[in-house]
């Protein structure tokens, strides 16, 4: 499968690259917990602490201001706190941008990767594409955008959604989650890749908002068979609403108590000397694989899994 | 008592809900790509044995529920309450209907039974899964048959009724498997 991602890239002309996997900067999603290390060895860096990257997005970025071009990369990355039938700590990351992309485009292209992947693997019917909005709609009758924290509960009620003690009283998004994972996730890609597309605007950290009523982030995620297996963006380039959105995020560590993350600058600044317009998109290698073997958890595909580490 | 995250969740784990001791059956980590990671679990009530599905967020914490399983010793019954004994501390302990529950009727004087103690107090009673007992009824066999097809049903001494086979006689003694409530076997005396 490695092989063949090679040679489908390698025909569109898009240059596989490598980017450190230690960083003195992370990401500030409170959802995402990186490893975190120190160097103690010679040079400016010594006693730094450093974070293992949860994925190559920062660095990748970096390049494409550089005037990389179109580039991909099959990376290893590390997510602290994740581990279950479908997480590992670590795991392989596809990841590629596509210079003048569109997320729209960057789904057709996603489309032919997972086609030619799981071709002779796993039967497809024809893809879909269902915006959040309307996987809600479909699945739980309501529309996300205009429900309220009271309204959240009696729909996880109704669909005999077990509610968390501790559910904020004051956002929605902790409640979409819930009802996402539980109720929506296990429905999508039934024997198909089905793309989840334009989420809200707050849960699109690093993807570009489409302004509207409401405003949308242009992000995607594709599902096959329950597994969600890919997320993209197509990509915010603003330093200055970038650096607002980090700072949010630490803003949200704070108030939860979670260690605050170091913003990378270098990326702020590649950001305002200038990404092209792009979208990038990371796929989980692993549980491609895994749905490409017909299984049901990750530790069937991994040599060692986690527990065997 | 200690409180566990839901990072130590595994099956077999003790936990307080609503007032009531459970046992974790399943744990299952979800998290939507990028967002709220929670844990989706089935929760035995140790009290009941039902099983209840819950979810947490991750990281969060529960109570951990102080249940424990020891050795104990059925002594008898006074109408009321089943006595026990630990055979080491020779402590007494009583356990009401609802504890012994089904295991009543396979409950022997001295039969060493699994209790399960919440804070200090049988909570359940597991009766041994072999017990030896005597029929004190059942109908006249049928002489020759030495197969266990169809069968009769015969009162035990403890007033237990389970199926025998056709040759098995009034006043025999008989090994039963109390998890499944059949007959295994005569036993010589």
């Amino acid at each position: 499968m490695l092989a063949r991602i090679r040679t489908f890239f390698a025909a569109r002309g898009v240059l596989e690259v490598e980017t450190p996997a230690l960083s003195v900067a992370a990401i500030g999603d409170p959802h995402l917990a990186s490893f975190v290390t120190v160097y103690s060895g010679p040079g400016p860096r010594h006693g730094r602490t450093l974070y293992l990257h949860t994925s190559p997005e920062f660095p990748m970025k970096r390049l494409l201001a550089a005037g990389s071009g179109c580039i991909y990369q099959i990376a290893r990355v590390f997510r602290d706190g994740e581990a279950g039938r479908l997480h590992n700590p670590e795991f392989t990351l596809l990841e590629w941008y596509r210079v003048g992309f569109d997320h729209r485009r960057l789904m057709d292209e996603v489309t032919e990767l997972a086609t030619e992947l799981l071709n002779g693997r796993v039967p497809l019917v024809e893809p879909e594409r269902l915006s959040y909005r309307a996987a809600f709609q479909r699945h739980l009758d309501l529309d996300p955008y205009r429900v309220t924290v009271a309204e959240l509960a009696v729909c996880a009620e109704r669909f005999g959604v077990p509610i968390p003690p501790g559910m904020p009283t004051d956002e929605t998004d902790p409640w979409l989650d819930l009802l996402l994972t539980h109720r929506i996730e296990p429905r999508l890609g039934a024997g198909r890749l089905t793309f989840l597309y334009d989420y809200p605007a707050s849960q699109a950290a690093l993807a570009r908002l489409r302004p509207g009523d409401p405003p949308v982030g242009e992000r995607f995620e594709l599902y096959l068979n329950g597994v969600e297996l890919a997320n993209g963006f197509h990509e915010l380039g603003d330093a200055v609403e970038q650096r607002r959105r980090f700072e949010g995020e630490n803003a949200v560590r704070r108030a939860r108590g979670q260690p605050e993350m170091p913003v990378d600058e270098h990326l702020l600044a590649a950001l305002a000397a200038g990404l092209p317009d792009c979208a990038g998109v990371a796929l989980g290698f692993d549980r491609l694989a895994m749905l490409a073997a017909g299984n049901e958890s990750l530790a069937e595909v991994l040599a060692f899994p986690f527990e065997r580490t | 008592m200690a409180t566990y995250s839901t990072n130590e969740f595994k099956s077999g784990l003790k936990i307080m809900m609503d007032g009531d001791p459970y046992a974790i059956v399943e744990n299952e980590f979800v998290k939507p790509g990028k967002g709220q990671a929670f844990n989706r679990v089935k929760v035995r009530n140790l009290k009941t044995g039902r099983v209840i599905e819950r979810t947490f967020k991750s990281g969060d914490s529960v109570e951990g529920a102080d249940v424990t399983d020891v050795d104990l010793q059925y002594l008898y019954n006074d109408g009321e309450y089943w006595h026990f004994m630990d055979p080491q501390s020779y402590e007494q302990l009583t356990a009401d209907a609802a504890a012994v529950g089904d295991a009543a009727k396979w409950l022997k004087e001295e039969a060493v039974c699994q209790v399960t103690l919440w804070n200090g107090v049988p909570l359940s009673v597991a009766a041994p899964n072999f017990v030896v007992m005597t029929i004190v009824e059942t109908d006249p066999g049928v002489r020759g048959d030495t197969s266990g097809g169809g069968g009769k049903p015969a009162t035990l001494d403890t007033g237990a009724v389970v199926r025998v086979p056709l040759f098995v006689q009034n006043g025999e003694v008989i090994k039963v498997d109390t998890r499944t409530g059949e007959y295994v076997s005569r036993v010589k005396e």
